[in-house]
């Protein structure tokens, strides 16, 4: 301890989650009934406000292949892009039935995640800005040390994707293509694909929040 | 100044968590991107996060012990963790959803996916969850887990361990890890601690036995705190709406 120097509290450190991650977070899916509530893939309940999508993709490792054992998280505004949080300042009432907040253990033969969910209104950016609508993900895995952060924007939100303060502030323009997901409907639903591809060509832009 | 107006989290110290790139641990080869992070701006995107209500939880939820018992106690050491929630400017963080799981006594999980031959206990299910109090408290019971053997080199064998995961005020403190027991020589052969890049930090990981707290004739006790990231606050313009 140097009493020179000013030091806060370090944050405690990453470590993976490992490729029993489901035992913990999605306990149903290892075959688990402990909980009488558990968490899941399906946000939308009978009194949600807004448009009914599917969130869909896989993630793929260097090779090209699917991880068949990724954790994805989504957190997103209501159809009126208000935060269900404490921390959200905008004054305005988020929809009471609406979490905003998801998980979902890719399937272990194919890889294959999803979301039912409702598609987010815009949310303000910093400095008066406007941000287009988007979810946060972040995925979690064996081989995967600290959380990877992304965002998921839509296809069909074209003109308010060109002005994102987040996707402008991308440098390599190419780049920003890989957070557009693909608008597609099938049997009358909406659809969004979004895949993740952790390293390689057209690699996913990660943040860092 | 009546109310506090809160700006960003303090930026994440990369130096004080693993690089995504680790050859050592080897899936992280392959699951690692080339890309540098991009690090933005914070909106209120990344300073929100869920909220979850008490009555989710229920009465045996943090108990590991009890709560997948079927027709006795499961086998193992007794054991009661307990420890504070902090951001890392030494405020509680309240409400906070701390999940944890965990092998059993043999170091076998219950996971379609683990073939190792240490006996699965009928009785032991190895998950649990928790919300802390007002003052960041938490506390949790369960069977110490055994170390296991897997396969990163041929004869690679993980210390006994916690994982545990914390969903807290905003989303930028999402943080997932794992917590070991003091003394464990197992700590020092790791591959996956050793992808933490300081003494220091790997040390924070380690639980510490805390024998005032062992309750006689029933439970030993050890202490584990975790820090999260804080927010700073605002007295001069507010840039984050």
């Amino acid at each position: 301890m140097n009493g020179w120097k000013f030091e806060e509290l370090h944050e405690t450190p990453s470590q993976t989650g490992g490729p029993y991650v489901h035992i913990g977070l999605m306990p149903n899916q290892a075959g688990i009934e402990v909980f009488e509530h558990s968490f899941n893939n399906q946000m939308v309940k009978d009194g949600t406000q807004g448009e009914r999508i599917r969130l869909e993709g896989q993630v793929f490792d260097g090779l090209g292949l699917p991880l068949r054992d990724v954790l994805v998280e989504i957190w997103q505004a209501d159809a009126n892009g208000v935060y269900p949080s404490q921390q959200d300042t905008q004054g305005k009432q988020p929809d009471p039935n609406f979490l905003g907040w998801g998980r979902a253990g890719a399937d272990f033969d194919t890889g294959f995640w999803s979301f039912d969910t409702i598609k987010p209104g815009a949310v303000p950016g910093r400095k008066g800005s406007q941000q287009a609508p988007h979810i946060a993900l972040v995925i979690f895995a064996r081989g995967i040390n600290l959380g990877l952060h992304t965002r998921v924007y839509f296809e069909d939100e074209a003109e308010a994707n060109a002005k994102d303060p987040i996707l402008n502030g991308i440098e390599w323009a190419p780049r920003r293509q890989t957070l557009i997901a693909k608008r597609e409907e099938r049997d009358g639903q909406i659809v969004y694909r979004f895949d993740i591809r952790i390293q390689g060509e057209n690699e996913t832009v990660f943040f860092d929040i | 100044m009546s109310q506090i107006l809160m700006g960003a989290y303090a930026q994440r110290n990369t130096d004080d968590h693993p690089p995504a790139y680790a050859p050592g641990y080897k899936t992280s080869v392959l699951r690692s991107p080339k890309n540098a992070l991009i690090s933005i701006a914070q909106t209120l995107t990344e300073v929100t996060a869920p909220h979850f209500s008490a009555d989710l939880l229920g009465p045996k939820d943090n108990d590991l012990i009890l709560n997948y018992a079927k027709d006795g106690l499961p086998v193992g050491e007794r054991v009661i963790i307990h420890g504070y929630l902090r951001d890392q400017f030494g405020r509680p963080v309240k409400n906070a959803l701390i999940e944890v799981w965990q092998a059993n006594a043999s170091g076998r999980y219950r996971h379609p996916n683990d073939q190792y031959v240490g006996a699965m206990d009928p009785n032991f299910g190895g998950c649990g969850r928790m919300l802390t109090d007002e003052n960041g408290f938490f506390i949790f019971r369960t069977i110490k887990p055994g170390p296991y053997p897997w396969r990163n080199r041929i004869n690679e064998w993980r210390p006994a361990h916690i994982h545990f995961s914390v969903m807290a005020d905003g989303w930028a403190q999402r943080l997932i890890s794992q917590f070991y027991f003091e003394g464990d020589t197992l700590i020092d052969s790791c591959p996956i601690l050793k992808t933490v890049p300081s003494e220091q930090q790997r040390r924070a990981l380690i639980a510490l036995e805390d024998k005032s707290n062992f309750i006689e004739a029933d439970s030993r006790c050890y202490r584990f705190d975790i820090t999260l990231r804080g927010r700073r606050a605002t007295y001069f313009e507010n840039d984050l709406t």
